[in-house]
């Protein structure tokens, strides 16, 4: 059990990096609490992999440090490190029955036997394959190779943290539901700090009590689900997260007004004149549509998803959709909306800006 | 849709069926001939029922050369197959230093039978062959012609030399096929190098192994060249392997009857070995496959 710190890190696959570009993993400072639920969200190809085999110490990283409660372990290898970490694609031992796939890490270690007996017999309840501890793992499908895989993660129980990454892909879709509410109440029971990387924002909002947000080898936010979805610190965590993603419109700041392609809409508070691309954010879900006043709209398409219907729309040619409830009225192909002041977001170069004024909700 | 059937497409297959006939099938059918009858020239055959293979069995002329061939065949396996992949082992995985491993590897394989019996027979000559004279001069007696020990331990070291290239790159090939998630995993579950070669990496080389095994199995123990050039089967008989001792029966002696009869048997040890290989591969795949 361990603070794990990551500072001033960065990572480049390539021996001899010359520009940013040539890093996957931009500058990072980041600490994980020890017993922290963590997801690492991100889309694929942004570094969330790399930056995994960091702390695990499968990659030593090119620049920056990796501290244990304290203690540098940049260069230290895994072994030092007593980490669990569960990948991808099922790693089984191909010649050994489940029993002793399980038991490789406690062997490993020069457990005793009844304490690994103990162990294993725990382990494979939990991932329900207590019934065939004797069989060979190279017989079995690939959600039960990936349960051993995952049952090999969780038998050591001094492990400063547990990875996963992107661990479910191979689960049929009512297994994953089941195995991540177990690791969910594993992590509550035994307060293990757990990363699980994802690019679903479902299973990251489901599993962890702080979400990373990963983009483009950079981390953009970390925060709770609530704090990701309302006050978005980036740009592409605000479309990132929500279906659809946030409405992101091309603005200019003048006091506490943006100005869309002519049109003034009030904000919640007073922002210093921004430099750079500025850009305005509202979720769909605060989009409302009205009768008097407001920004027209062209409406294209309205689309039932069930219990809300998600319009479709233009505004002065950038997409923006909306969510209703299903008794909104119908809508003209030319409606009007407006933002309610406190859910608007702004953005100068992709980055959250806070006002000098005014209290943003 | 109806298939039209015309019996009379069977005279397409005819062309190949005389070649194959010609090529394969007469031979072979002449050496069954031989192996049951007798003899004295012009074409005048009498028939002797299985006489020759009863004096072949009954002598013990092919029963040593049998266990000489099975003792050079395990040992060149149990030499070459453990050589071969702590070579692959040891071998960069990616880079110009991978290329440059490989190219060496293949070069004894690209070199002819009879010139590497010539080149290993200068090479232990005690006059003028760099091992023979040095081993000479140090006062240990290594002369191939008189030392039977000096023999076989030539003729293995050949062997070795010119075919662990194969086992190598066929290991090689194993080694890189591995994804490095295996290593990955390995290595969080803090396996030592010895675990991870007995749980990840000699499991995933069985494919290939087996059949590095089989062939070398199959080439040394149909082995000729090499051993006629550097030893021609001395001294005495001592390196005189099964191939050897059929070409001496045969062409040395022509005494044709008794050598067909022993190369219907040796063909058949041969096909049988190679069908337990087979079988044991095929089995081995079986339980690959999932449930």
């Amino acid at each position: 059990m361990a603070r794990i710190e990551l500072s001033d890190l960065a990572h480049s696959y390539l021996s001899r990096p010359r520009d940013e570009e040539d890093y996957a993993l931009k500058t990072i400072d980041l600490a994980w609490d020890d017993g922290g639920a963590y997801a690492l969200l991100g889309a694929s190809g942004c570094g969330k992999s790399t930056l995994l085999n960091i702390i695990s110490g499968l990659l030593v990283p090119t620049r920056g440090k990796v501290l244990f409660d304290g203690t540098d372990m940049t260069e230290a290898p895994t072994s030092a490190r007593n980490i669990a970490q569960v990948f991808q694609f099922p790693v089984v031992y191909d010649t050994m029955s489940v029993r002793d796939n399980l038991a490789f890490p406690l062997r490993n270690r020069r457990m005793e036997a009844d304490y690994i007996r103990e162990r294993v017999a725990k382990v494979s309840r939990m991932i329900g394959m207590e019934d065939q501890l004797a069989r060979k793992a190279r017989g079995l499908t690939a959600d039960e190779k990936q349960k051993i895989s995952l049952g090999r993660g969780m038998v050591r129980e001094d492990v400063n943290a547990i990875l996963f990454d992107e661990p479910l892909t191979v689960i049929d879709p009512h297994m994953k539901w089941e195995l991540r509410t177990q690791l969910r109440q594993l992590h509550d029971e035994f307060g293990h700090t757990m990363i699980y990387v994802t690019h679903d924002q479902t299973e990251a909002m489901t599993f962890a009590d702080k979400v990373v947000v990963m983009h483009d080898g950079r981390v953009v936010q970390l925060g709770t689900p609530d704090e990701l979805f309302e006050r978005p610190g980036h740009t592409f965590v605000g479309y990132f997260i929500g279906s659809p993603g946030m409405n992101l419109l091309d603005a200019e700041i003048d006091g506490s007004n943006a100005i869309v392609a002519g049109h003034v809409i009030p904000l919640a508070g007073h922002y210093a004149k921004p430099d750079g691309r500025t850009k305005i954010g509202i979720r769909p879900e605060f989009v409302s549509f009205t009768d008097k006043g407001g920004i027209p709209v062209n409406v294209t398409r309205v689309e039932d998803v069930g219990r809300h219907r998600i319009v479709r729309a233009e505004l002065a040619g950038t997409p923006l959709n909306a969510v209703l409830l299903e008794q909104a009225p119908m809508l003209a192909d030319t409606s009007h909306v407006i933002f309610p002041p406190e859910q608007i977001g702004v953005f100068v170069d992709d980055w959250r800006v806070e006002p000098q004024s005014g209290g943003a909700a | 849709m109806e298939k039209t059937r015309n019996n009379r497409a069977w005279f397409m297959v005819l062309p190949v069926l005389a070649l194959v006939a010609f090529s394969a099938v007469i031979p072979l059918m002449t050496v069954v001939n031989y192996a049951f009858n007798d003899t004295f020239g012009n074409n005048v055959f009498f028939w002797v029922g299985v006489e020759w293979f009863e004096e072949v069995l009954g002598s013990d002329r092919m029963w040593d050369a049998l266990q000489r061939q099975l003792i050079f065949s395990a040992a060149v396996l149990a030499i070459e197959v453990p050589l071969g992949i702590a070579v692959a082992l040891a071998m960069p995985k990616k880079g110009i230093w991978a290329s440059v491993c490989l190219v060496l590897m293949a070069l004894p394989l690209l070199i002819p039978w009879n010139v590497v019996g010539t080149i290993w027979q200068v090479f232990t000559r005690i006059d003028i062959g760099l091992l023979g004279s040095t081993l000479h001069q140090l006062g240990i007696d290594f002369n191939i012609g008189q030392n039977a020990g000096a023999a076989w331990a030539t003729v293995i070291m050949m062997d070795v030399w010119h075919w662990t290239s194969l086992v190598v790159l066929l290991a090689y090939a194993g080694l890189q096929a591995i994804p490095d998630a295996y290593y990955q995993a390995a290595k969080i579950d803090q396996a030592g190098r010895w675990a991870v070669f007995r749980y990840v990496e000699l499991p995933k080389l069985k494919g290939v192994l087996l059949i590095a095994i089989l062939l070398r199995f199959m080439d040394s123990f149909m082995i000729y060249t090499e051993p006629f050039v550097v030893t021609g089967g001395g001294p005495g008989s001592t390196t005189t392997f099964l191939s050897i001792d059929l070409v001496k029966m045969a062409l040395g002696q022509f005494d044709l009857g008794p050598a067909a009869a022993f190369s219907i048997m040796y063909f058949l040890v041969i096909l049988l070995i190679s069908w337990i290989f087979y079988t044991i591969m095929m089995n081995l795949d079986r339980q690959e496959r999932p449930r």
